[in-house]
């Protein structure tokens, strides 16, 4: 018993770091992944937040990191979407490597994200947040000259996506009056706005109660319908339903990775798990 | 149930959304028409110098305005344009012998000029620290005003700016006449940064205000806008500074100097940040009050402004525009639920 589990998950570990079989892989990998990092690293003077880690997301997967907290999981959230710049290591975005740009030129290459804590405008109407989201690649922004009429353009597409995430009803309220369940719908809805290749969400379900995050499963269910999706979760029932591969992480390094099976059975995964927080487990 | 849902949310919408959206069109035009009124008979009533100060102060507050209540910027540096609009007028006007027309526009663009670099170096920081770049540029350029006296005129300022307007003399000579000949300059920096405002850079501001991470998640180069509605602002603050050296017939250090910086920032908040309209009420009551209380001898003007100051911002905190319009919309919504 003991010694099935060893090689199970030094079969697990292999996988992600085997850094010789990496330069020769990475032509073919580049074909196959919609987002790969090799050796991703970020240092915030002395404290490794994350430390070389290899993630390899395939085009239209669903990929979920999970890990206890101070993992790392939203700094390399930050790093993949621009928000801090990594120490060293690379991120490839379809082959091309992306590491050291900003969070806006990222997003122009078909990356969005939401985030952990519902970031909102609080003052806009929801139609408003759509209109905003999807002017974004026009460059429409830019013009102050015109009238902001002009935004209404955009308006039957929001309307289309607010009724996407069930939120068409709400329209014209700010998002400040929203309930938490449809703030984070709307959340998903600006994330998706601009038809993105790759999803990443951060704890899409984070502080929901049961209801709306099965809600929330079915919705990202809907969305990561011909994208791929990364995203980060605490509640395994989630990860468990939509995850095609799960990447654990621990003190910024990548501890298992594997289907939400494999790795739920690995025991350094339940170490690390029981360690911090032992119900989430199940 | 539904219907009900809805209603509660269009109270709160009200309640929560700022006075410079979701305003009756009728209202809006109704405000619009009687402000313009206002203006237009304020040199029967106020000494038209007076009237005027109040309009330039009026016009470099919106310029604030745009920063601090629609970008979320506190610039603690913007006599740097107003100071450096005014001396480049009042050097065109007195050079060239112009339209003062052309002389306050030529001052517009060169405040647009200097803020190029200085959005450039101060929009990557946020809060004080912009704040504090600003001002130290606005210092740099006081000092530089100081020692080039050969075209600033130094301790003296620079003097005699004439009011040149295409040969009328009433014009050149009379203020009362002068006043309705700039005001198509102020009306110009206000249409600008109403416009600004009302476009769709102006919602693109409003999220970066709210939320810049969001909005940069979302594709927004969060800080080519800043530098673009800084400029934008400079240049409004450069119409307001050159009028204002043409009005006086001067351009002094004190135009370049950080106490400047700091009224015109009193003005904003006094008046009521967010809304456009809050400059010029703000300038109106700082600018009577200094000249009541400096024709009565009193010494202690900045005493009285700064007490005022802190009364308003303790008492009203969306300034005196803000508190009227809250004020109505409570009203309103008050008669609607009783009828």
């Amino acid at each position: 018993m003991q010694m099935s589990c060893t090689a199970e998950h030094e079969e697990v570990l292999v996988s992600p770091s085997p850094s010789t079989t990496q330069s020769a892989s990475a032509s073919a990998a580049a074909a196959t992944s919609a987002l790969r990092t090799v050796d991703l690293t970020k240092d915030f003077r002395g404290f490794t937040a994350v430390n070389a880690v290899n993630l390899d997301v395939a085009q239209g997967t669903v990929h979920a990191l999970v890990g206890p907290n101070g993992a790392g999981k939203t700094t390399l959230f930050n790093l993949l979407t621009g928000f801090l710049t990594p120490t060293s290591g690379q991120i490839l975005l379809r082959g091309k490597d992306i590491a050291g740009q900003q969070p806006e030129q990222i997003a122009h290459l078909g990356v969005a994200r939401s985030f952990q804590i519902t970031s909102l405008f609080e003052q806009m109407t929801l139609i408003e947040h759509l209109e905003l989201a999807l002017a974004s690649p026009t460059g429409l922004g830019y013009r102050f000259w015109s009238s902001r009429k002009r935004l209404g353009q955009f308006k039957a597409r929001a309307m289309e996506l607010l009724s996407q995430v069930g939120l068409a009803d709400r329209a014209g309220v700010t998002a400040g009056s929203l309930a938490y369940g449809q703030k984070r719908a709307l959340e998903i809805a600006l994330a998706i706005a601009n038809d993105p290749e790759l999803l990443l969400l951060d704890e899409p379900t984070a502080g929901m109660g049961l209801e709306d995050v099965d809600r929330t499963i079915d919705l990202v269910k809907q969305v990561s319908d011909g994208r791929s999706v990364v995203f980060v979760d605490h509640n395994m029932h989630v990860v468990g339903s939509l995850a095609d591969r799960v990447t654990v992480l621990q003190s910024g390094e990548v501890l298992a990775e594997g289907t939400y099976d494999e790795v739920r059975k690995d025991e350094k995964v339940i170490t690390a798990y029981l360690g911090e927080t032992g119900d989430t487990h199940e | 149930m539904s219907a009900q849902l809805t209603d509660t949310a269009r109270v709160q919408t009200a309640a929560s959304s700022g006075p410079e959206r979701r305003v009756n069109p009728f209202l809006r035009a109704g405000l619009l028409l009687l402000a313009l009124l206002v203006v237009l008979a304020l040199p029967w009533y106020i000494y038209p110098p007076v009237a005027m100060d109040i309009l330039a102060w009026g016009l470099f507050a919106i310029s604030v305005d745009l920063l601090l209540g629609f970008t979320g910027l506190l610039s603690f540096g913007h006599a740097a344009f107003w100071g450096m609009s005014a001396y480049t007028t009042g050097y065109i006007a007195t050079q060239a012998g112009v339209p003062f027309y052309v002389a306050v526009l030529g001052g517009a663009v060169a405040a647009m000029v200097i803020a190029v670099p200085t959005g450039y170096l101060a929009v990557r920081r946020t809060g004080i620290y912009f704040a504090m770049v600003t001002l130290a540029f606005a210092q740099m350029l006081y000092f530089i005003a100081n020692q080039a006296s050969a075209i600033t005129g130094g301790e003296n300022g620079l003097q005699g700016i004439p009011k040149t307007f295409f040969g009328i003399d009433q014009v050149e000579t009379d203020s009362f006449y002068f006043y309705y000949a700039a005001l198509p300059l102020i009306l110009l920096g206000a249409f600008i940064a109403w416009r600004t405002v009302s476009s769709p850079f102006g919602r693109v501001l409003l999220a970066i205000r709210d939320n810049p991470a969001r909005a940069r998640a979302l594709g927004y180069d969060v800080e080519r806008y800043k530098i673009m509605v800084f400029v934008i602002s400079a240049g409004i603050a450069g119409l307001a500074g050159g009028v204002f050296s043409v009005s006086h017939g001067f351009a002094s250090l004190q135009e370049l100097a950080w106490q400047t910086s700091g009224k015109v920032v009193l003005i904003t908040v006094l008046g009521g940040i967010g809304t456009l309209w809050g400059g010029p009420l703000g300038a109106a009551v700082v600018v009577l009050l200094e000249d009541q209380l400096a024709s009565s001898g009193f010494e202690g003007i900045g005493i009285i402004t700064g007490s005022i100051f802190i009364l308003i911002v303790l008492l009203f905190r969306k300034g005196i525009w803000g508190t009227v319009a809250d004020l109505v919309t409570r009203l309103r919504s008050r008669g609607g639920r009783n009828a």
